[in-house]
């Protein structure tokens, strides 16, 4: 029976970048629209920095902050949500696969649903959010006073691997609240683009109470504000502990199986329109 | 008359079944507008005075701003009628025996008065229970601010039907309203109160539709402005809604001009 097919499924990873592949090659057979959409994300993120840029043009320092430090937040921000977007931010549109019978048909499908999920209608055009925001990252970190002992260097991609984790995380958490309310995209908007909004800034600039809340409650304060303390080796205004800084993986880890755990209770909730 | 009155009331009765996505928008109006007013706090706190502004003029700033987003519709959904138009259902629109610029602004008013009532207005209203923001008390500053919110929207219906009608000639809008929508938060004072842009960009984004939709609003509200200088205000609002909403007849006489409707 040696000519038996294998039908063991592919692994999760192999059939997400296969998916990927194949709707990035739909989407290019436009070339003109998806050269246009990615434009107008890395200008969305171009304004956001003329933002930032300006609120420190007027204030010089915030929390102790200049500019060029801000820009280090701003971009490491911008990454890891860049990050997360690209990866799994179709997951936002449950609710409409949900109203749409379209979820029942990944379910009976040989392939992780949240695997078919994240990779549905991806388009390179996010690359258009996570390329200025990857490069003000890098300008960030080229031109701010830095003392790269090699930790630090070392450090430096496991921070942005755990912010991006934790992107993810609370984008899949957003997600699976329209499990339960199938209307409720737009309140998963305020813990995913306003964590983002929250990450942009120097964390102590919203006080020590909000500080508090976003290490926490919901640890977006490792996304940009204790890896950026870190990186610049100074103590934390809002006075919590400086172990705390290392944390960033751990956070990460916790906050991801809490995500899994939301996605696994709300698959098991799921009871299908019957549409 | 009676027609388009059944249309707005239509538009108010489908927007007010979304209940969960009501309070799940107003949910996310409330806490963005707490996190920019908290970085304009911080702001103000290190620069007390800016062009203009202090801390409780940004503050306010703030939630005017989200309490306007919903009923604007600055920053989308666009019109249905771009989906319309891209599935062809629009032959059976222009079969009925009302013009489809005055049919679809009963409708898109029937949206805004119920966002106003149920997505604005609570959003202010946890706004001014959470932060001190600046109430008037003068009768006069909630009628001048009624007034240009109310053009506003007119203006903010005249861009998206013009963005919607685009598709006749280009078939995909998706690009097009996604720099429509990118414009539009950046060039009115959603992103940021356009006193705190240097100089010559200030004045030139002044001159554009989306500043009327927002920072004018906002100024009326704030009493910012002689009563002179809020006549003017609020006739160059009017003019800019008269005149798109011309270029709107216009574009919609060439665009049935050009449908071409198969038959089957």
């Amino acid at each position: 029976m040696a000519d038996t097919p294998d039908r063991r499924p592919a692994p999760p990873a192999r059939t997400y970048l296969r998916l990927i592949w194949t709707w990035s090659r739909a989407m290019a057979q436009y070339p003109l629209s998806l050269a246009f959409l990615g434009l107008a994300q890395s200008l969305s993120v171009t304004i956001e920095l003329i933002a930032v840029l300006t609120v420190f043009g007027h204030a010089r320092t915030l929390a102790g902050f200049t500019a060029t430090e801000a820009l280090l937040v701003y971009g490491l921000a911008g990454t890891a949500f860049g990050t997360a977007d690209l990866l799994i931010g179709q997951v936002e549109r449950l609710g409409a696969h949900i109203r749409s019978g379209a979820f029942d048909t990944m379910l009976i499908r040989p392939v992780s649903p949240l695997v078919q999920l994240a990779a549905d209608e991806f388009s390179p055009r996010r690359l258009g959010k996570l390329l200025p925001a990857l490069a003000c990252l890098a300008y960030a970190l080229a031109t701010a006073d830095i003392d790269w002992t090699p930790a630090r260097a070392l450090t430096l991609p496991l921070l942005i691997a755990s912010g991006a984790a934790i992107c993810c995380a609370t984008w899949l958490i957003g997600a699976c609240l329209q499990f339960f309310i199938a209307e409720a995209r737009e309140a998963a908007n305020s813990i995913t683009y306003g964590g983002k909004a929250l990450t942009e800034y120097p964390l102590a600039v919203f006080g020590t109470d909000t500080a508090r809340w976003a290490t926490f409650a919901l640890p977006l304060a490792f996304v940009s504000w204790q890896p950026a303390l870190h990186l610049l080796d100074r103590p934390d205004p809002t006075g919590l502990p400086e172990q705390l800084r290392h944390a960033a993986p751990a956070a990460a880890l916790l906050l991801t199986a809490l995500a899994a755990l939301a996605w696994r209770t709300g698959l098991r909730h799921y009871r299908s329109t019957g549409s | 008359m009676r027609l388009y009155r059944a249309v707005f009331a239509n538009g108010l009765r489908r927007h007010a079944t979304y209940r969960a996505a009501t309070a799940a928008g107003l949910l996310t109006n409330t806490v963005f507008g707490l996190i920019n007013a908290g970085v304009l706090l911080a702001l103000f706190d290190a620069r007390p005075h800016i062009n203009g502004y202090d801390a409780a003029d940004a503050i306010t700033h703030v939630f005017i701003t989200q309490a306007l987003l919903a009923p604007t519709a600055i920053m989308g959904p666009p019109l249905e009628l771009g989906e319309r138009i891209r599935t062809g259902d629009i032959a059976t629109d222009l079969m009925r025996p009302a013009h489809p610029l005055a049919w679809w602004l009963a409708d898109d008013l029937g949206r805004a008065a119920f966002q106003t009532a149920f997505r604005g207005a609570p959003t202010f209203t946890a706004g001014a229970l959470l932060l001190p923001l600046d109430l008037p008390a003068d009768p006069a500053r909630w009628a001048a601010f009624t007034t240009a919110a109310a053009l506003a929207v007119l203006i903010g219906f005249a861009l998206r039907y013009l963005f919607a009608l685009a598709g006749f000639w280009l078939l995909d809008t998706r690009g097009l309203a996604s720099l429509l929508f990118l414009a539009g938060p950046a060039f009115s004072g959603v992103l940021l109160p356009l006193v705190l842009f240097p100089e010559p960009l200030a004045t030139t984004m002044r001159a554009l539709p989306w500043a009327s939709m927002i920072q004018f609003p906002v100024e009326a509200f704030l009493g910012k402005h002689t009563p002179p200088e809020l006549a003017a205000g609020l006739a160059r609002q009017a003019a800019w809604a008269a005149a798109l909403l011309a270029l709107g007849a216009l574009a919609t006489t060439r665009a049935t001009r050009k449908a071409v409707v198969q038959g089957g």
